[in-house]
């Protein structure tokens, strides 16, 4: 199988702490990996490599078997859709702006941002010309949210990265999201790496799952795989599921 | 009384001309400073204590010790922009650096991680996003710089001072009152003008 991204031994510390240790995993063509951890597990810590926002301090992370450190950050960004929990939105952009930003970076002509744009918007459910116009502040958390998907898929990436999207939303919400992700992962077979504290969102939209424990993989596994798995720190996330479901 | 009403009106002429002439300085120096302390977080404390120190020291002090530097001081319009420059210098500084760090993290990240260039970053994100508090730094400048402006005529600047000054030997106030009113007018107005601009940034 190819590899989009593969993380070689890699590592991470800051001043004395070690947030990463010795991480080695490949994320294969149209998959989508969930990166399952405690906060402070060094989850987002590993994401951020993929598209260089970090860098590691040892080991190294390739992408389309170039390693990161190789490629021109601009363009290895370019390449890479971005979702973050606080969605980071342009509040001085237009809603259509937003979501065309990196076609428009990249230089396409306006009618083909435009064109884009409506399309995105309407497979987001914010149909265009109820919503085109408008600024981030007009609009709800979960509505920013499909925004920030829409603008991360906007240059078509082959790779998606995805921050706990989801995090900050009504249940409601974070329910009706995730479907649509899934629907969209049938529609366009992306590979994505996504990161989340949530074992019942990594059972849901995961291919596979990496569970990080302190800065190291503790297991990668299948979500079948991953029910039965015997590792302190996956019954631990596992017992979570009974808790909630006495709510 | 014709004859001072002209004199009004040319020296507040001339004390326009020394504000505006200051602040567009400032302001290219100031907001250029700005953005380079955004990307050396090292320089910060020593620039904006050296610009601190610049308001500390009386208006009237500032402008003699500039007198006997040689090239850049002497009697003068240019020594007085000088010393203007130098006081307006801190709020557009002290402005531009805070409005550029106060962008939201995830706006800034989001940013980066698009592939925006440093410059698209700068002209696209940072300073719209940032227009609003470094143009309340410019405000407070300029409201500043039009009173600070009346003491120019102390090294021969010019500008309304010259009737504060003489009144002030005088013991005459209406002379002072002829320089004093304009300029105070001019602030209002200033800070009126200024004000408004702020306000229609805002509605982004």
């Amino acid at each position: 199988m190819n590899s989009v991204v593969s993380f070689q031994h890699v590592s991470y510390r800051i001043g004395n702490r070690q947030l990463l240790q010795d991480l080695s995993f490949d994320l294969h063509g149209g998959e989508t990996l969930v990166l399952l951890g405690r906060s402070g597990s060094g989850k987002t810590t590993a994401l951020k490599m993929v598209n260089r926002l970090l860098q590691p301090t040892g080991g190294q992370v390739l992408v389309e078997g170039i390693p990161t450190t190789s490629w021109d950050p601009i363009r290895l960004r370019r390449r890479i859709g971005y979702v973050i929990q606080d969605v980071g939105l342009f509040p001085h952009f237009t809603i259509a702006d937003n979501v065309g930003l990196v076609p428009r970076l990249e230089g396409w002509p306006p009618a083909a941002v435009q064109e884009r744009t409506q399309t995105l918007l309407a497979q987001v459910g914010l149909p265009s010309v109820q919503f085109a116009g408008r600024y981030p502040r007009e609009l709800s958390g979960g509505q920013r949210q499909r925004v920030g998907v829409a603008r991360a898929l906007a240059a078509d990436p082959p790779l998606l990265l995805f921050d706990e999207p989801f995090g900050a939303l009504d249940p409601v919400t974070r329910v009706e999201l995730q479907q649509q992700f899934l629907a969209l992962r049938r529609e366009f077979s992306k590979t994505a790496l996504f990161v989340t504290h949530d074992v019942r969102e990594a059972l849901l939209l995961g291919s596979r799952i990496g569970l990080l424990h302190n800065g190291q993989l503790d297991l990668l596994a299948t979500p079948d795989e991953f029910r039965r798995a015997s590792t302190p720190e996956a019954r631990a996330f596992l017992a979570c599921l009974d808790v909630k479901t006495e709510g | 009384m014709d004859g001072l009403a002209s004199e009004v009106l040319d020296l507040t002429l001339e004390h326009l001309w020394l504000v505006l002439i200051s602040m567009m300085v400032a302001c290219v120096v100031g907001i250029t400073g700005g953005i380079l302390l955004t990307r050396r977080p090292p320089w910060r404390r020593w620039v904006l204590g050296l610009a601190n120190i610049m308001q500390t020291v009386p208006s009237l002090a500032l402008f003699g010790f500039l007198i006997p530097v040689p090239f850049i001081g002497g009697i003068g319009k240019h020594t007085a922009i000088l010393a203007l420059v130098l006081y307006a210098l801190l709020p557009i500084l002290r402005n531009t650096l805070a409005g550029i760090l106060g962008v939201d993290r995830a706006v800034r990240e989001s940013a980066v991680a698009m592939g925006m260039t440093e410059r698209q970053l700068l002209l696209e994100v940072e300073l719209p996003l940032a227009s609003r508090t470094i143009l309340a730094g410019v405000r407070v400048a300029t409201v500043t710089t039009i009173g600070t402006a009346t003491i120019a005529a102390a090294i021969g600047g010019g500008g309304l001072g010259v009737f504060i000054f003489r009144g002030l030997a005088s013991v005459d106030t209406t002379l002072i009152l002829a320089g004093a009113i304009p300029a105070a007018v001019i602030a209002l107005l200033a800070d009126g003008g200024l004000g408004w601009i702020e306000r229609k940034f805002s509605a982004v």
